[in-house]
């Protein structure tokens, strides 16, 4: 696959995926220690904060983040 | 294992920090330990604990969390453990400093004259010719490709570019347009926003596009 079919199936990817209503970095970096520390605590966050969940699933940048707070939090927790 | 040697409670954290003294001392030295002991796993997909630059990195990263957490006390607001607001502090503070030294001699210029991504480009500037012998899937793509290169604009064509064909972080794109990452963020929404509904009044979808590469 070449890069141009490699962009455009990305982009459509993308769109299949977004939504009106999305939590922009700023709002999710706010809650994102209550979104993980609701994870850590076993509560199903794609009910209790669904569009943070949905925000990871767009930005890879707040993901990464989200990934190693979590790292950290379960590790605190006892739960590697 | 738990990584907790010292259990204040929220309140406590907040009254000790609070003010100048012994006590906002003694708590700043346990948030010290308390972060540093917690970066290695923060930063365990990013960089190896023995690589020379980590104990740079996390020493310049408990200084600025703790300004931070000092800074921003008041803005602490209970709603999570306050040990995990501080370690989002310092996973953002970390994780920037990586993604800045691993992209700081790429510039947006580098991503996108290289010919290899003149092809990705296309796609983003005119639409080429429709091939003589057109399948159905070509000219959807075609009409795609029309689509994108009517509603974006050359910032937006740049910034998608560089995300998603070289996985530059959204963060190191927005400041080489001398832009937040949030206002970054919704610049691209907006544009996907439009994308999606002109899709929609071609009676598109980015499903069917999909779906359509599958065919072969």
């Amino acid at each position: 696959m070449n890069n141009s079919d490699e962009l455009l199936k990305g982009i459509m990817h993308i769109l299949t995926k977004t939504h009106d209503q999305e939590m922009d970095c700023d709002e999710v970096y706010k809650v994102i220690d209550q979104f993980v520390d609701a994870k850590v605590r076993g509560e199903d966050v794609s009910k209790v904060m669904p569009l943070v969940l949905r925000h990871l699933d767009l930005c890879r940048d707040c993901l990464e983040e989200y990934e190693a707070l979590l790292r950290v939090i379960e590790a605190e927790e006892g739960q590697e | 294992m738990s990584l907790m040697t010292v259990d204040r409670s929220n309140d406590e954290w907040r009254r000790d920090l609070k003010t100048p003294g012994h006590a906002q001392e003694t708590a700043l030295a346990d948030l010290r330990v308390i972060v540093a002991r917690g970066l290695p796993y923060a930063l365990s997909k990013w960089l190896s604990p023995s690589d020379p630059q980590f104990e740079a990195l996390v020493e310049e990263t408990v200084q600025e969390t703790l300004v931070r957490v000092l800074s921003y006390l008041d803005t602490f607001e209970g709603r999570s453990k306050f040990t995990t607001w501080v370690y989002k502090i310092a996973v953002r503070i970390a994780i920037s400093e990586l993604r800045r030294k691993r992209w700081k001699d790429t510039s947006l210029d580098d991503l996108i004259s290289d010919n290899g991504d003149l092809e990705g480009l296309e796609i983003m500037a005119e639409p080429g010719p429709s091939p003589e012998d057109s399948t159905e899937q070509m000219e959807l793509i075609e009409q795609v490709r029309r689509i994108i290169a009517d509603e974006l604009t050359e910032k937006q064509r740049n910034a998608i570019v560089a995300i998603l064909i070289h996985g530059m972080p959204v963060d190191e794109v927005a400041n080489r347009m001398e832009m937040t990452r949030n206002a970054l963020y919704k610049l691209l929404h907006d544009a996907r926003l439009r994308l999606k509904q002109r899709m929609a009044e071609s009676g598109l979808s980015p499903a069917d596009v999909l779906a359509s590469f599958e065919v072969s």
